[in-house]
């Protein structure tokens, strides 16, 4: 069993940005536990020598030219925001973090 | 009539894009309502980009060689100006400012574009149903769900709606809907399309690509989709393969593995179909062997760490201030997690809980990080199978197109019935669905067709040699 | 201000710098600063959607160019996602490098003689910007913000020195040798006022011969005063704290630069929790040697190689002549200098103007070696004025050409010997008084003199030739 329990799976939604109902709580911790569960067969493995995929292919420095391209009309993309205002995205105000 | 005759057709001036454009409105109109098959129809878009055609036949030009076809497009794939959702809430409304190399691709080449099909929501699913505005009926038994995730663009087609779609297969959502509506459905190798444009779900495994009515169709729209693009870092770095010319070159010579895997737990009629492809792949002149590829058997749980991982990075840019819904709250967090709770479903957000788990601090190498090293073993399992023989065999489902509601209480069940067609997109190899049998109530079954990285066209002219058998000719 | 006896502080810098390049890290949207808010945005740098990344040839080009600057191992490199909700960044994660940088390992040596290590430098990308609209205009007590993504995608080079700085000075005299560091590499301008350098401190203090202790991080340092008054307020409020038996909590802490203290910003009660993992939509990025070759070519010598050539020019430079020498360096305008030391002119004099009136120009291409060496001889020689010169100077930045003919052009005609002795001769006889004083050695009276010529020449006399004069008649 992978132990799951119901205060991870809180801290996840956090991280997540989800707000999950008791309900909802009990249910991801049953499911998500079935599922990692369904992966013990993949921890059990031996895999310590084994490198990581990552990517299906081993491309390498795949970079474009520096010459300038055409940007989008600021009024096509104001036009999607939920709320803007001064030619910016507009969001309530922010807590806590400042970069 | 096929995509391959309509696109002559028109090009010869015998019939208009018009004409076939107001076919595939009637056809969509007669039965949309019924099926849900498409979320938005783009009649004035289909007519203005028909008329484009017809205009430059007028004047004496080649509009391409998909003159005309009309297509439906999974409502994944960003075309500027048409509502483009994923089947979510979170970004209904929204109309995409520029279009997907794909589109692009497809206008260039003459095709028509009618309208954005239904998926599951974010592509996470195996039948429509997860889909925020309802599930896409199966045209061959509405009782039954298309599959999924590419559920619309399967329905679409085997609706007769239009002869071709585009859909998106990251564990199987091209191919598995495919064979439950009785269709071809191509899974390229990774890279082959540019997956700029295509919303994405999981970066990793995600690629676009054709569904039609036979094989010879879906190599024709994969010819015009495929080739390098500059705006996608992993697009391959060469020009589209030449598929068509290749189709009748038939499988003589060809060793194919039959892989006990890929049948593992299928229904008795699937595992039939498959075994009967087996003996007239034979009878075609290949060698067919049988083998194992224990590998494969990981790959469900693999896949369920890795795909939920990059989703729930993917899908954190729905927050409310760019674009899409927001559900206003007292500060900018806050906000986040109301726009983020009403607008995405339970499946969407099961997955992005798992993959948020697997990524976090703590459980990162128990999870993905072993994965992504199962990941490596099932590459190098089939790169051994591929030192055998040259193109491998299995069923696409366990079975044939179920009903709905009887997987959804489940997900793990939902989830096993991408086991046969997950690994290759694990492994970033190319595969294909093509309609070979009978099972169930006389539903259609699929078989299919793997191969290592750029090999559709071996694969097509093997999925060839058993369209042609299956339909008498 | 120094730590009580027995405590040392322990400081390391991570700085950020945008790359010069013309477009974004990721897409071609213009990289300026100052232009109209979400002018410069597309698919990519507003992570709309569907869109993908393609990383700037030139950007990982400045990178290998700072990493070779700095002395670092330029290894194969991948591109991870930091994973975290923050408006100011359209994806919700940043592009960044975590454990296989493109830079590693390295070391700054400073003007003082100190060495710091360099642990990393790496390729990410910067973030939108957000105004807060509210009282304050810092994010506590806003009401909303407005956000602008024209610096989302902007190249960045984060540059991470080993825990080596022992002062607040140190400190100040490593942010400011890496600036010019950057500058000289061509990939940075170096504008902190522009915020294209930004300095985080990581502060903790000692008892001499412990352990590390605790650190906090400092951010919004934006200039050198800043990040010197931080880091000292820092180290002696932890020292204070200290030794009050209280404990330091591990914490990122905010820098005021008006009430000029840090204040907390955020508690790291567990460690954040990023949930780095490969970036998919990126392969990975390995410069072969004949890139590496390309890169290096290009790159000049350093600024302590550069002022020292220039300190060698002027013997023993006085404080002021060292600060010109290092504004000079910054610009990269020392070839006037020593095109003057190879023409045989006076290097102080031209040091002056090069960090002066050179410094203050927004371009010099104009002006040549050769007619900026003539100039300065001209004014050595007594021929113009100091004020002449530097007008010369203005104009031969402003349009070129050569200085006699400016000089001509404004009027700077010199008066001729003669001429010159018959208007001093003249006041001299006007003057009896005064002439008397200055011959019984009163050189004040020099100036008195100096001041007559010039009104009655309409300033177009030389003071040192009317001075020369003076004590030819003494």
């Amino acid at each position: 069993m992978s132990g799951l329990t119901r205060t991870e799976v809180a801290h996840v939604a956090r991280l997540a940005r989800l707000r999950l109902s008791d309900e909802e709580l009990d249910l991801f911790t049953v499911q998500l536990a079935r599922i990692l569960d369904h992966a013990a067969d993949m921890q059990s493995l031996d895999l310590a020598g084994v490198v990581a995929t990552a990517h299906p292919y081993d491309l390498i420095n795949v970079v474009r030219e520096d010459v300038v391209r055409p940007s989008l009309d600021r009024d096509v993309v104001l036009a999607a925001a939920p709320d803007a205002e001064d030619g910016c995205f507009a969001v309530p105000r922010i807590m806590g973090e400042e970069l | 009539m096929n995509a391959t005759a309509m696109a002559e057709r028109v090009r010869r001036g015998e019939t208009s894009a018009r004409f076939l454009a107001e076919e595939s409105l009637r056809a969509i109109r007669a039965r949309n309502e019924e099926l849900n098959v498409f979320l938005h129809v783009d009649e004035h878009g289909a007519m203005a980009a028909a008329a484009r055609v017809d205009d430059a036949i007028a004047r004496g030009e080649d509009p391409g060689r998909l003159a005309g076809v009309p297509i439906a497009l999974k409502d994944n794939l960003c075309q500027v100006g048409v509502p483009t959702t994923c089947s979510s809430r979170i970004l209904e409304g929204w109309r995409p400012p520029y279009s997907a190399t794909v589109v692009e691709r497809l206008l260039d080449a003459g095709a028509v574009p009618m309208g954005k099909t239904n998926l599951d929501e974010f592509a996470m699913g195996s039948s429509t149903e997860t889909s925020a505005f309802g599930p896409t009926r199966n045209p061959l038994d509405p009782t039954r769900v298309p599959g999924g995730s590419s559920g619309g663009s399967a329905a679409a087609v085997a609706a007769g709606m239009t002869p071709l779609a585009l859909g998106s297969d990251t564990g199987g959502s091209i191919r598995q809907p495919a064979a439950l509506c009785g269709i071809v459905g191509v899974k390229p190798t990774y890279g082959l399309v540019s997956r700029y444009g295509l919303i994405a779900f999981a970066s990793s495994l995600d690629q676009i690509g054709p569904f039609a009515t036979s094989v010879a169709d879906a190599a024709l729209l994969l010819e015009v989709i495929a080739g390098h693009d500059p705006m996608d870092s992993t697009s391959l770095p060469e020009p589209a393969p030449s598929l068509v010319a290749h189709l009748d070159d038939g499988v003589a010579g060809r060793r194919i593995g039959l892989v006990r895997e890929l049948i593992e737990g299928a229904d008795a009629e699937i595992v039939t179909a498959v075994e009967r492809a087996a003996s007239v792949l034979e009878a075609a002149g290949a060698t067919v062997v049988e083998l194992s590829i224990p590998e494969l058997r990981l790959g469900l749980s693999a896949y369920y760490l890795i795909a939920p991982a990059e989703a729930s990075s993917n899908l954190a840019r729905y927050d409310g201030v760019r674009y899409g819904l927001r559900v206003t709250d007292e500060d900018v967090t806050a906000m986040n997690e109301a726009t983020r709770t009403a607008g995405f479903g339970a499946e969407v957000k099961r997955r992005i809980m798992l993959g948020t788990y697997a990524l976090s601090a703590g459980y990162y190498d128990a999870y993905y990080g072993q994965a992504l090293k199962v990941r490596t073993q099932m590459r190098d399992a089939f790169k051994r199978a591929y030192r055998d023989v040259d193109t491998l065999l299995g069923a696409t489902t366990p079975s044939v197109a179920f009903t709905f509601g009887s997987k959804t209480n489940d997900p793990m069940a939902m989830y096993l019935s991408d086991v046969f067609t997950i690994p290759t997109n694990l492994a970033g190899e190319a595969a294909l669905s093509v309609p070979f049998g009978r099972g169930e109530a006389d539903l259609p079954t699929g078989v299919q067709l793997l191969g290592p990285g750029r090999s559709e066209a071996r694969l097509l002219a093997a999925a060839k040699v058993l369209e042609d058998v299956e339909r008498g000719s | 201000m120094t730590l009580p006896e027995g405590w040392e502080m322990v400081v390391g810098l991570e700085v950020h710098t945008e790359l010069r390049t013309a477009t974004k890290m990721f897409c071609g949207c213009a990289n300026v600063f100052g232009a109209e808010a979400n002018t410069n945005v597309c698919p990519v740098c507003l992570g709309l959607p569907g869109s993908l990344p393609v990383l700037n040839e030139r950007a990982v080009s400045m990178a290998m160019a700072i990493g070779m600057a700095l002395h670092a191992t330029i290894a194969p490199s991948t591109f991870h996602r930091k994973n975290y909700f923050y408006p100011d960044m359209p994806k919700d994660f940043q592009i960044s490098q975590y454990d296989l940088p493109i830079n590693s390992g390295g070391y700054l040596d400073l003007p003082d003689g100190s060495r710091v290590r360099i642990e990393r430098a790496h390729l990410e990308e910067d973030t939108g910007k957000s105004t807060h609209l509210g009282a304050s205009g810092r994010i506590h007590g806003a009401d909303r913000s407005l956000v602008d993504y024209n610096r989302s995608g902007v190249p960045l080079v984060e540059i991470v020195s080993g825990p080596d700085i022992r002062s607040a000075a140190q400190a100040r005299l490593y942010a400011s040798e890496l600036r010019a560091v950057l500058i000289a590499t061509g990939a940075s301008d170096g504008r902190m006022e522009e915020g294209s350098m930004r300095i985080d401190a990581n502060v903790s203090v000692r008892r001499n011969g412990e352990p590390f202790g605790t650190r906090c991080e400092i951010k919004n340092l934006n200039s050198l005063r800043s990040l010197q008054r931080a880091i000292e307020f820092e180290a002696q409020r932890q020292v204070e704290l200290l030794e009050g038996g209280g404990v330091v909590r591990q914490e990122t802490r905010h820098w005021d630069e008006t009430v000029g203290a840090t204040s907390t910003m955020r508690v790291k009660e567990e460690a954040e929790d990023y949930r780095y993992f490969r970036e998919p939509d990126l392969v990975d990025l390995a410069p072969d040697a004949a890139w590496q070759q390309r890169v290096a070519d290009e790159l000049g010598p350093m600024p302590a190689e550069r002022r020292a050539a220039v300190v060698g020019l002027l013997g023993e430079p006085s404080d002021a002549q060292r600060d010109a020498i290092d504004v000079v360096i910054d610009l990269g305008l020392e070839r006037f200098v020593h095109a003057t030391h190879a023409a045989g002119g006076d290097v102080a004099v031209a040091l002056a103007r090069v960090a002066n009136e050179l410094a203050a120009a927004e371009d010099v291409s104009k002006l040549t070696e050769a007619a900026f060496v003539a100039t300065i001889a001209l004014e050595s020689s007594g021929q113009l004025s100091a004020t002449q010169a530097k007008t010369v100077l203005a104009d031969l930045i402003a349009s070129g050409g050569e200085p006699r003919e400016v000089a001509a052009a404004r009027g700077f005609e010199q008066l001729s010997a003669d001429s010159l002795g018959d208007i001093v001769a003249a006041l001299i006889a006007a003057n009896p008084d005064e002439w008397s004083r200055f011959r019984d050695g009163d050189d004040k009276l020099a100036q008195f003199f100096v001041g007559l010529v010039m009104r009655e020449t309409k300033g177009r006399a030389n003071g040192k030739a009317v001075i020369a004069e003076l004590h030819a008649r003494r």
